[in-house]
């Protein structure tokens, strides 16, 4: 019996064995064919998130004329630089970018010193009230801005800000300064710092601020880039306040400058000039973030807003 | 002694934030209730002494009432509906192929963030010119079709007036989700990569184990344990979407619309400016409240639905 048997075990496992090897192979050619289709995907999907991009600078580089071919060509036959030159004349893009820069830098400094100070004043100081006065401005952050914008619009009419040089800026400046949200994010890095520090400053006699500007800011400084950028964004990207409250191009930002300043009386639009402006505005965003995408990344990952 | 001096510190230091919260957050949640029950309240109209404003919800009534509101309404819905789901998939799919190769995976992860470090009205006037068609109403003999209609034609289609006078409104909407899902893409890959990288890979080697479907796993692993962060970038998409303005500016310009029907595709944002613009605050007012009012629902709703159906 246990002779008539064997043959017949080594059989059956040979056959379990090469059973075995078929299910491997083909589980092998499968995982090849699954990851060539993968990358075909995301490589397909990359050219779809890339093309817009490279359809602007294409198209930004035409003669108008060339532009409107029938069937558009995908490397300008003639490169035009001088459209950048003209955009920057039509849209009077300098004085777009300058004033969006002054914007920019004014109001992220004196919301980051606002923010810091409060955000010590909650994660340091005991005072009476202050979870109830934290959880209030939190509360705040589920209201849409727009509910704002509307009592704040008349506010800045009846302080006079809407004319004149200082105005114009203060209004652009002031009702954005203080962000519950960068608060929050602040005061959650200002936790994590030991408060042991601060006690052995505070023995040592040092003053707060010199507390906060020696150990607290240095230590929680990934967070502040990641507020500066964001903050720099959404001047940038800002639109609809600047297009009610600055209504001439001499006072007004980048965003709502942009949209119809290359439309003539009579509806024509020179689009390649237009593409070329377009470019101008997206290029200091790229520089941005090819040059400080690990906290952009960051802070995006934690805030979920846009600029 | 010492608390005292602590009290008196934090105040200090908080102070410049409670002013300017106080004159800019929450003077206009007040004022914004108000002017809402004002009927018929105007800034302008409000400056004349004689003038008095009853108490009552026919702001509110008109508003409802409007043409033009529900246009804007039907409008965000819309989009919401569409872009919210597609975006959130396709980007639960990326996020899962990304996750599962090693080379190249930084670079794609960098192209597919681009879009967000981006002005919305820019490129969003990039997407139009790509749809545009210039050159007379008549499409057949139009100069230039715009290069998504002369790839269309390659593939032989026939081309489409997307945008320009004469398109058809569910055209225009393609345009608009095309062009919101681009856009909505980076932060949804970035958070569900982000949750799909914690996930713990004993899950994974179990069900290898076990001998379990690739289909299944994703659909009884990935899935489930993702539920948090799917969660979360519905609620902060679907918000989002109801506060769409600026997309909608780039792509169509401020008429909000082509240039033969403008307004066809305001929004709920792009109503309540409209109206502050011509002085009918009461009516900007009761819009945004409502505005809030829906934010509030699907945010409760949301929260309610997952904390059922998240796990941790």
């Amino acid at each position: 019996m246990a002779k008539k048997l064997a043959p017949q075990q080594t059989l059956n496992t040979t056959m379990v064995e090469k059973d075995m090897k078929d299910v491997v192979s083909t589980e092998k050619v499968m995982k090849v064919i699954r990851t060539i289709c993968v990358y075909l995907f995301l490589g397909f999907m990359a050219l779809i998130i890339l093309f817009p991009f490279y359809w602007m600078i294409n198209s930004s580089l035409k003669t108008l004329e060339e532009y409107k071919w029938q069937v558009p060509s995908f490397v300008p036959k003639t490169i035009v630089w001088g459209n950048y030159k003209e955009a920057f004349k039509a849209g009077n893009l300098a004085v777009l970018f300058v004033n969006t820069l002054y914007v920019g830098i004014v109001s992220t400094v004196l919301s980051l010193v606002i923010t810091v100070l409060s955000a010590f004043a909650f994660a340091r100081l005991e005072f009476k009230g202050k979870n109830a006065l934290f959880a209030a401005l939190l509360a705040t952050m589920m209201i849409p801005g727009e509910l704002f914008t509307i009592t704040n619009y008349i506010t800045v009419s009846k302080l006079g800000w809407t004319t004149g040089d200082t105005g114009t800026y203060a209004v652009l400046i002031i009702p954005f300064l203080v962000s519950v949200f960068y608060i929050y994010l602040l005061r959650q890095n200002f936790l994590q710092i030991p408060n042991e520090l601060y006690l052995a400053a505070k023995v040592d006699g040092t003053s707060d601020i010199k507390y906060l500007w020696k150990v607290m800011i240095p230590l929680s400084l990934p967070t502040l880039i990641s507020i500066t950028i964001l903050k720099m964004m959404g001047a940038w990207n800002s639109y609809i306040w600047p297009k009610l409250v600055a209504k001439d191009t001499a006072h007004t930002l980048i965003s709502s400058g942009l949209r119809n300043a290359f439309t003539d009386a009579n509806n024509d639009t020179n689009y390649p000039v237009q593409m070329a402006a377009v470019a101008l505005v997206s290029l200091p965003l790229f520089l941005v973030f090819v040059f400080l995408r690990k906290y952009i990344m960051k802070g995006v990952s934690r805030s979920g807003i846009k600029g | 002694m010492v608390d005292n001096k602590q009290q008196w510190k934090a105040w200090l230091y908080l102070a410049p934030a409670i002013v300017l919260l106080l004159l800019f957050t929450v003077w206009p949640i007040i004022n914004t209730v108000r002017m809402a029950f004002l009927e018929g309240y105007g800034n302008l109209s409000s400056l004349n002494a004689d003038k008095t404003f009853e108490f009552g919800i026919e702001n509110f009534e008109k508003v409802v009432k409007y043409k033009k509101f529900t246009t804007c309404l039907k409008n965000t819905c819309l989009l919401c509906v569409l872009t919210v789901p597609i975006s959130t998939l396709l980007a639960l799919v990326i996020a899962v192929c990304l996750n599962s190769i090693k080379p190249f995976s930084r670079l794609l992860q960098t192209i597919y963030f681009l879009p967000y470090v981006t002005n919305s009205i820019a490129i969003g006037m990039v997407f139009a010119s790509m749809f545009n068609i210039i050159g007379g109403a008549d499409i057949s003999k139009a100069v230039s079709i715009g290069i998504v209609n002369n790839v269309i034609e390659f593939f032989g289609g026939e081309r489409i007036a997307w945008i320009s006078t004469g398109s058809s409104y569910s055209a225009n909407i393609a345009v608009m989700v095309i062009y919101i899902v681009w856009n909505a893409l980076p932060f949804k890959i970035l958070i569900l990569l982000g949750g799909l990288q914690s996930v713990n890979k004993q899950y994974y080697d179990a069900a290898k184990i076990d001998g379990t479907s690739k289909w299944r796993v994703f659909w009884r692993i990935t899935v489930p344990l993702l539920s948090p962060m799917i969660a979360y970038v519905l609620i902060t998409g679907f918000i989002g979407g109801f506060k769409e303005y600026t997309a909608t500016v780039g792509v169509f310009g401020e008429k909000m619309g082509p240039a033969d029907d403008p307004g066809r595709l305001n929004t709920m944002v792009g109503f309540i400016y409209k109206q502050l613009e011509g002085d009918h605050q009461g009516l900007a007012s009761a819009a945004s409240l409502i505005l809030f009012g829906i934010i509030l629902v699907i945010t409760l709703i949301n929260l309610k639905i997952s904390s059922k159906k998240v796990q941790y």
